[in-house]
């Protein structure tokens, strides 16, 4: 196998073939969160650096957790504590990090391509949790796999994402990843927030600001996330987007009766779904939460765990 | 005495393309023919050769005052040597600007030990605040040559409108950065698809065009000499193109790197970070199409070195801007003659009379003028490396690049700059 240091920066450059890979090592790691006792010794001794220069609850209790399990100790650093606000560069304070010795690096951060521009400084395996407006892949991944687990697989199916388009890397790591299974993806949300770029992403990718007709026939929905901080720039009255853009029983209805609501969280209730819809039997919301355990404790495994990265994984065979 | 030899003397001022010997002698051209004979002179022989007139940079940054762990005026002078040229017009967004006349000497002073000529740019507006009119009468007595508020655009129609008008009775141009600030708030690259692949927030073509428009109108209503920094959208260069058709005195600069890259190479490396942005394929055959038409006036480098503690951050966090005076040459020659977009006339003008013609001054190969000559080769391979350079700051995209053609000599005032 060859000496390479496997990250996960991005969805957009992985193959079909090692996505799904990637979805069948979660499948043992999702098992054990039904245990009674969650705990291995799998990565004891290793430890994983948690940089968190981003506000972040879930996506770093996901990680730290996933880390916990596998029997690896964490050492956690928090925007609000760390040595930016000092003025020390990311650079600078990743390498203080890496001097600590921990065998890969969980990166957030809000400057799109930072977890690209880390891998590049760093010796060991850097885990993109959010990089900016770029990419979230261990989202996508945790996502895809819920869907996978409902719908028996992802190919072929009809994806509406709903909201803030532009602004979102989950949006675009889902895209990425849908994509290459063949997916039909309709975006929807306010014009502004939907570039005509976004339909180059990837292949079956449309735009739709109707949101009945983007929901029509969807086997999946995928309702991001909308920042309050957003609606204050000179761009939309909040009522705006709830008339027009909030997830609705009665809009749900005219997508398929099966279909899936995913939602990264955290949810605003009452902004972009409506109440009764993300507590429905249709909302994935918690198992999407207990399948992103599974997808991160499958990543830390076969990025330290000493079967080579995902650079390894097999590749497609064009 | 230098004499140089066999070269092939282009310039298209006084419309020679023939192999002359010229000698240069105190500081000045002393003669100019075939088959020259001096003996004492120092001999050059520039067989194989371009010899045109002394390459000027209309656009450069030597961050001397304030931030010289990024470039002093001397390492900067150093690198244009290198890159064949004899005069550098430095932006005055330096620490103090240059907006008064004290600085503008204290440059001209330090500049006097330089490898090549520094021609200061005064600020428009006091600490290029875009406030009120800067000491323009005073800076251009101590030697300024034009004025911008580069970094900036001009901040009011209402102070380009001053500007232009006193600047037109000192017979100077304003030189604008063009820039919608609203348009540009937070972007750090031209908006597109790749942008928007990137997840990085992007500034239309518009950004620029925008403020070009209310520009050309000012200098439509004051009869000013207007010129376009870094021009770099297709809307921009055909505003422009019509100003000219008006007869206005509107000029226009690109860069080598927006003539020869396009937003599909930025990468999150922030060495591609640059204000104007990268611009899209379109835009960039637009630019070519300028520089070979004659619709361009001159290529300007904007040369903005930074220390790398400015530049190894996250894109979104980087300064703006590339080194340039080395690879500026050699990309023209890439982009334009051994693309057959232009000839070699012109391709001497872009860096010759378009920029002399900017400034209102001549330059040629003639007796009696400044001995300032760029000689260069049209296939000298050779492989630019950063770490090479003479320039403090390493902050180029084109490390590593190989290239035909090449700055052989650099001869300032009949002495030797900077050879090969």
């Amino acid at each position: 196998m060859p000496e390479r240091i496997g990250h996960l920066l991005a969805i957009e450059p992985l193959s079909a073939e090692q996505i799904t890979f990637f979805l069948d090592q979660s499948k043992p790691f999702q098992q054990i969160q039904r245990h009674p006792l969650k705990k291995l010794a799998t990565l004891r001794g290793k430890s994983v650096a948690l940089a968190f220069f981003e506000p972040s609850t879930r996506t770093r209790i996901s990680f730290a957790t996933a880390a916990a399990r596998l029997g690896a100790d964490t050492m956690s650093l928090q925007a609000a504590s760390s040595s930016l606000k000092k003025g020390e560069s990311l650079i600078d304070t990743v390498h203080t990090l890496e001097a600590m010795k921990p065998d890969c690096i969980v990166l957030r951060h809000a400057a799109s391509g930072a977890a690209d521009f880390i891998a590049r400084h760093v010796a060991i395996p850097v885990i993109n949790a959010g990089d900016g407006l770029h990419e979230h892949p261990t989202q996508a991944l945790l996502d895809a796999l819920t869907i996978r687990d409902r719908r028996g697989g992802l190919e072929g199916l009809s994806v509406t994402i709903l909201g803030d388009i532009s602004h979102s890397r989950v949006a675009r790591s889902n895209i990425h990843l849908l994509s290459k299974f063949g997916a039909r993806i309709t975006l929807c949300g306010p014009a502004m927030w939907l570039p005509r770029e976004l339909e180059l992403l990837a292949p079956g990718v449309r735009r739709c600001s109707r949101i009945e007709e983007a929901l029509d026939g969807a086997d999946v929905v995928i309702a991001l996330r909308v920042q309050q901080e957003r609606l204050n720039e000179p761009a939309l009255p909040r009522d705006e987007y709830i008339r027009q853009f909030q997830l609705t029983r009665s809009r749900l209805a005219g997508a398929r009766p099966d279909a899936l609501l995913l939602h990264p969280g955290p949810i605003i209730r009452g902004l972009e779904v409506e109440s009764p819809v993300a507590d429905g039997p249709q909302s994935c919301v918690l198992e999407q939460v207990t399948n992103g355990l599974a997808v991160r404790m499958a990543l830390l495994f076969l990025l330290i765990g000493g079967t080579g990265g995902i650079e390894d994984l097999p590749h497609a065979s064009d | 005495m230098l004499l140089i030899k066999n070269g092939r003397v282009v310039d298209p001022a006084t419309q020679t393309d023939a192999v002359l010997d010229i000698l240069l002698d105190g500081g000045l051209i002393a003669d100019l023919k075939p088959g020259l004979e001096v003996p004492g002179a120092e001999v050059i022989d520039a067989r194989g050769w371009v010899v045109a007139p002394g390459f000027i940079d209309l656009h450069c940054h030597l961050r001397e005052p304030g931030d010289e762990s990024s470039e002093t005026i001397q390492s900067g002078a150093g690198a244009a040597a290198r890159g064949g040229f004899t005069a550098i017009c430095p932006m005055p967004n330096t620490h103090p600007v240059n907006d008064n006349a004290s600085v503008t000497r204290s440059i001209v002073e330090r500049a006097s030990a330089a490898p090549v000529r520094v021609w200061p740019i005064g600020a428009v507006s006091a600490g290029s605040r875009g406030e009120s009119l800067a000491e323009i009468a005073a800076m251009k007595e101590a030697g300024i040559v034009a004025v911008s508020d580069d970094g900036h655009p001009v901040a009011t129609a209402k102070l380009l409108r001053q500007a232009m008008e006193y600047c037109r009775a000192l017979n100077l141009p304003v030189i604008d950065h063009c820039e919608e600030p609203s348009l540009f708030a937070g972007a750090v690259m031209r908006e597109g698809p790749r942008s928007v692949r990137m997840g990085l927030s992007g500034m239309p073509a518009a950004t620029e065009s925008i403020c070009v428009a209310r520009d050309v109108q000012v200098a439509e209503l004051t009869g000013g000499r207007l010129h376009i920094a870094h021009l770099s959208a297709a809307e921009s260069l055909d505003l422009v193109r019509q100003a000219k058709r008006r007869g206005l005195a509107v000029t226009c600069e690109v860069t080598p790197h927006h003539f020869t890259l396009t937003d599909d190479d930025v990468q999150y490396d922030s060495r591609f970070k640059v204000n104007p942005p990268i611009a899209s394929g379109q835009d960039r055959q637009a630019l070519l199409d300028g520089l070979a038409d004659g619709s361009v006036d001159a290529i300007a480098t904007d040369h903005a070195p930074h220390e790398p503690a400015k530049k190894d951050v996250e894109f979104d966090h980087a300064a703006f801007g590339m080194t340039g005076f080395e690879t500026a040459l050699s990309l023209a020659i890439e982009q334009l003659y051994h693309s057959g977009r232009v000839g070699l006339g012109r391709l001497v003008e872009l860096f010759t009379t378009g920029p002399a013609r900017v400034l209102g001054i001549t330059r040629r190969i003639a007796k009696g003028e400044p001995g300032d000559l760029t000689l260069f080769s049209l296939d000298h391979p050779w492989t630019f490396h950063v770490e090479e350079s003479a320039s403090l700051s390493r902050n180029s995209p084109f490390d590593g690049r190989s290239f035909h053609g090449a700055p052989m000599m650099t001869v300032v005032a009949g002495r030797i700059a900077w050879r090969r």
